[in-house]
């Protein structure tokens, strides 16, 4: 007899249970939590509080650790092919997933130097441009793609020390239950990465509207969800990420950075 | 009073001094530059400009003959315009002080003496101090010191400090500008640090150049002076005057300077007692300015006589 | 002549501070009435509603413009939308050229645009005259060049414009904003329907004009004037695929919720309350001034003025008082005279908010000073502020006056300072005084501000993008990142 897993809601580094005491069962037998808006306040919080340390991390570290990710999705290959239902298919999202992994890994120290810019301004002033992460993202994994979704949403925006809150795959929320497992053994510190499991219609209004959330990334949202977290996130100005599901770039890391300023004089 | 420093500190104090940032001080020097001053504002503007100047002349080939033309010049800038007052001062090397005692006499018009080896300082302080008194004794008013460069810029703030004070006793009752000689001083920094060792060694003013490197005075190297000369005064209580010379050629360039130290200053500032623009060929500028205010139209270099 | 000195100086006073230099105005030429700039030329509005504009520093009437009405928006987006295809498809060396052309055209017309923008706005000449019209004429000028270079901005992608672009700018810098909205829209490839602020028109109708004599294909700028509701109708438009908006945070998120789910794509330049942090080893005396340029440019109408000063306390007292000192020395008066310093508040609806807001400093417990200054009697004016004893927790420290109106923290560790900097929801810009280079770049990377002016404040360049973190917006203008808004990268 096999011993059984039981699936959490990853927050803060640590794997819980919903406050709530609730769970759902989209496959029709295993348990997942049911994430509420109060496990969704916790996440936020302990996404803040990592936010100043990793975003201060040197980028060659957080290549370090994405890479370091992507070594430890790879060990548990099988287990994640088995996940996503075996065969073909399963082992190319899976090998898309490292790839990504590994992808951004390599873009963490490029970054500022293909989008930031030294600035020609007429007058005696250095003057440069570079990126920096713009703080909380919100990601709304999609649906299909369970794990190679979330993965390419994940990946970048960590690439540029932005802090998470993904909401898992309602209908498939496994592989992100378990990829956390992943980022958990890859020198993530805790709360960089917040992985909640649930249902959609409950949890996206409150993280739309939380005023702490600095972006909300909408690539798996369908058009209505759209519109409302559209609505709720003037409520603070929050950057609404629409960039395509399958966008792999650059510029979708910049998606979630600010672009800061530097003015200083030259003089003697 | 100069005494009250202690002196075993002054190379840390001198460190000490708050820097300026250079685009900054450019930039409010710019600015102050551009204020516009007009009409009857402006005559007055120009006529302080006359009464503030040092009508200078140091050449090597200074003779009693272009003294005396410049002494008649300084009592009347303009001949048969009683309006335009005299100059401040004139100001010329030693040997020359004693042709300028028999032109001027019965004028207020001052006279200015460089002494101290101007206008290197290159030379020993026993003979900077005996070349002050002869100044002195053959009728200098005020007496426009050089500083030893070589000294400051090698760290030797102490040298500075004993020459000026030893200079000015050597003074007496004679006024004494010290000459910083900012050009050659390499950043407002330090011309900031040269002004504050300067005044607590008893300048009673601080004059930028010495009109022989350049640049010379510029706008900026003022404005850190004038900047010098507030903060000082806030802490001693003790005003100080500023000289401005070196490249001061139009009136443009003189109402500036006035905008400037009104600015800075105040107009407690705004009187020969504490202003001084040294200049040898800016007064007849100055007088071509006053006219076409006063008629309306642009004047003639023709028109005015060269000394 | 036997002036005693303290008859000297005070004649040196009249002279220094109240000899009036007005700029001329006899070459300026303002038409009683405006229409509508649609579709390449002026035409009557279809609403028969109009309001005035006036000059701030004298309240009289400078010309009446019309409040564009739906069927006027709709107007001006059709031309728009009708001019986009062959625009989008113009040569981009020919786009480039209309662009210099433009940026020619405003450097022509310099002291013209410089008046109009004074009398309309209330801003001292000096600042039109050397800040507003030279930057807007480099910003097209910028951007002019970029037209034909956009493969070269984003490599790996083929940028294409989105479409018709509707623009709402502010009153405090209108041509300048007017230019950092349609410059990068228009070298992009896109066109615009540009909404100029409601009490400051005329610069903008001039633009139109130098549209006009730019030969610019019709329909490419469109110019529709009005208030809020026009406002609203240009930005919902649904066939406004792109829209750019500075103003205030309050409108900027109803701007982005009343878009929501459209698929418009949007930047947001909102407001500010910016930290100016100076340290004890600080360039006092340029501190001073930048403190000074930071918060009474333009009367504080600056969405990134350095409304709260943070100075380190061992500092306190030597800067108050240079602060105070220069404080006094600025010229209020008319705008148009080339000395003053602090010029009109820009409407009697702004005047009342400052008031507003100064009034509950006071309440709060906060210390006024202001220097003696005598107000015009027509006008809306008012004088430079400062507050000392300010906390963190009043209005003052937290709310954008938008005023010449400055209030005054302390702090004791750099920790402190930018703690007390991002204590806000803002995120525009922020100001740091020190002499110790490491300590710069440290602060300018922890102040959470898209922009960081260290020994310095309040400088502008169409090369360097501006725009905020949090609610202070998002998207930049400025530099090769402020095209991005107004491409799709495919």
């Amino acid at each position: 007899m096999d011993v059984r897993k039981t699936y959490k809601l990853f927050v803060n580094g640590e794997f819980v249970r919903s406050e709530s005491g609730r769970a759902y069962r989209p496959d029709g037998n295993v348990n997942v939590p049911r994430g509420s808006r109060k496990d969704l306040r916790d996440a936020v919080r302990a996404a803040r509080t990592a936010f100043p340390a990793w975003s201060g991390r040197t980028a060659m570290n957080r290549g370090q650790i994405l890479y370091r990710a992507a070594e430890m999705l790879d060990g548990r290959g099988s287990q994640f092919i088995e996940l996503l239902g075996g065969g073909a298919r399963a082992r190319r999202e899976l090998d898309q997933a490292v790839e990504t992994l590994v992808w951004y890994a390599g873009w963490t120290d490029k970054l500022s130097q293909v989008t930031g810019t030294v600035n020609p301004v007429s007058g005696p002033y250095f003057n440069f441009t570079i990126p920096e992460p713009t703080g909380v993202v919100g990601i709304v994994a999609p649906e299909d793609d369970a794990l190679g979704g979330l993965v390419r949403r994940i990946a970048p925006a960590l690439c540029g020390g932005n802090v998470v809150v993904a909401l898992a795959a309602e209908s498939h929320p496994l592989a992100a239950l378990t990829l956390a497992e992943v980022l958990a053994t890859s020198d993530l510190p805790g709360g960089v990465v917040n992985i909640l499991s649930g249902q959609r219609k409950e949890l996206i209004p409150w993280l739309a509207a939380h005023m702490d959330v600095n972006a909300i990334d909408v690539a798996g949202c369908t058009g209505d969800e759209i519109k409302s977290i559209e609505e709720a996130a003037a409520g603070n100005v929050k950057r609404v990420i629409k960039v395509a599901a399958t966008e792999r770039s650059p510029y979708l890391v910049s998606a979630f950075m600010e672009m800061k300023t530097v003015w200083h004089p030259i003089g003697v | 009073m100069a005494t009250a420093l202690s002196l075993t500190h002054l190379g840390s104090l001198m460190r000490g001094v708050r820097s300026v940032d250079e685009v900054g001080a450019d930039e409010r020097a710019a600015a102050l530059a551009k204020r516009s001053i007009k009409k009857s504002s402006k005559l007055w503007a120009l006529d302080l400009a006359v009464r503030c100047m040092d009508l200078t002349t140091l050449e090597g080939a200074d003779t009693p003959g272009k003294v005396a033309a410049m002494c008649a010049k300084a009592i009347r800038p303009k001949p048969g315009d009683p309006t335009i007052p005299s100059v401040a001062a004139v100001c010329v090397y030693p040997l020359r002080i004693a042709d300028c005692v028999e032109h001027l006499r019965g004028s207020n018009v001052r006279i200015a003496s460089v002494a101290t080896a101007f206008p290197s300082g290159q030379s020993f302080t026993s003979i900077k101090v005996a070349e002050t008194e002869e100044a002195v004794r053959a009728g200098a008013h005020e007496i426009d010191m050089v500083i030893d460069r070589g000294a400051f810029l090698s760290g030797d703030y102490q040298r500075v400090y004993d020459e000026i004070v030893a200079v000015k006793e050597a003074c007496g009752p004679a006024h004494l500008k010290v000459i910083l000689e900012t050009g050659e001083l390499g950043t407002y920094d330090a011309v900031r640090r040269a002004s504050i060792l300067a005044m607590a060694a008893g300048a009673d003013f601080i004059k930028t150049s010495t009109g022989k490197v350049q640049p010379a005075a510029t706008l900026p190297v003022a404005l850190v002076m004038m900047e010098s000369i507030r903060d000082f005064v806030r802490e001693t209580g003790q005003p100080v005057g500023f000289k401005a010379a070196g490249g001061i050629r139009t009136a443009k360039q003189a109402i500036a300077y006035l905008v400037l130290t009104y600015e800075t200053l105040g107009p407690d500032w705004m009187t020969p007692d504490r202003l001084r623009l040294g200049a040898s060929t800016l007064l007849n500028d100055v007088l071509m300015q006053i006219d076409k205010e006063r008629t309306g139209a642009y004047q003639s270099p023709d028109y005015f006589t060269i000394d | 002549m036997a002036l005693t000195k303290k008859q000297t100086a005070e004649l040196a006073k009249q002279v220094f501070e109240y000899a009036p230099a007005p700029e001329s105005i006899d070459h300026v030429k303002i038409q009683p009435r405006y229409g509508l700039f649609i579709g390449g030329r002026m035409v009557e509005g279809h609403s028969k509603k109009r309001f005035p504009t006036i000059n701030p520093a004298t309240e009289t009437k400078l010309a009446e413009v019309v409040e564009a009405d739906d069927v006027d928006v709709d107007r001006a987006v059709k031309a728009a939308d009708k001019a986009f295809d062959s625009w989008a498809h113009l040569a981009p060396s020919q786009r480039a050229r209309y662009l210099f052309r433009i940026s020619r055209l405003i450097q022509e017309r310099s002291r013209e645009l410089a008046v109009v923008e004074t009398m309309d706005g209330g801003k001292p000449i000096k600042e039109s005259r050397d800040v507003d019209i030279p930057l807007a004429a480099a910003h097209f000028f910028y951007y002019a060049g970029w037209a034909d270079k956009l493969e070269w901005a984003f490599p790996n992608r083929k940028p294409k414009p989105i479409g018709v672009a509707g623009q709402v700018i502010p009153w405090n810098f209108p041509l300048l904003m007017l230019a950092w909205k349609i410059a990068p829209a228009l070298a992009a490839g896109n066109t615009v329907v540009l909404k100029p602020a409601e009490t400051t028109p005329l610069s903008a109708m001039v633009f139109a004009e130098i549209c006009m004599q730019a030969d610019l294909p019709p329909g490419v700028v469109n110019i529709v004037t009005g208030a809020g509701k026009t406002g609203s109708l240009v930005v919902t438009h649904p066939d406004v695929k792109k829209v750019a908006f500075t103003g205030s945070t309050e409108v900027g998120k109803l701007i982005q919720r009343s878009i929501a789910g459209s698929g418009k794509r949007l930047t947001l330049e909102l407001g500010g309350k910016a930290a100016n942090i100076v340290f004890e080893d600080a360039p006092l005396d340029q501190a001073v001034e930048g403190i000074i340029n930071g918060i009474y440019f333009n009367q504080g109408h600056v969405c990134c003025a350095g409304s709260r000063l943070l100075v380190q306390e061992s500092i306190a007292e030597p800067l108050l008082e240079k602060l105070k000192r220069r404080l006094s020395t600025l010229r209020l008066g008319d705008p148009l005279d080339k000395n003053t310093d602090i010029g009109a508040i820009n409407s009697k609806a702004q005047l009342e908010r400052i008031q507003g807001l100064v009034e509950s400093g006071i309440e709060e417990g906060a210390e006024l000073y202001q220097p003696d200054c005598v107000l015009p009697e027509r006008g809306f004016w008012f004088p430079p502020t400062l507050f000392t004893n300010v906390s963190q927790s009043y209005r003052i420290a937290r709310e954008e006056i938008f005023g010449p109106v400055l209030s005054v923290l302390t702090f004791r560790t750099p920790n402190e300072a930018v703690e007390k900097a991002n204590n806000t929801p803002y995120g525009l810009s922020a100001g740091v005084w020190t002499d110790k280079g490491s300590r710069i770049l440290w602060m300018a990377e922890r102040l959470r501000a898209g922009v960081v002016w260290a020994n310095t404040f309040n400088r502008f360049d169409p090369t360097s993008p501006f725009g905020g973190y949090k609610e202070s917006g998002f998207g930049r203008e400025g530099g090769v990142h402020g095209l991005l808004p107004y491409l799709e990268l495919n």
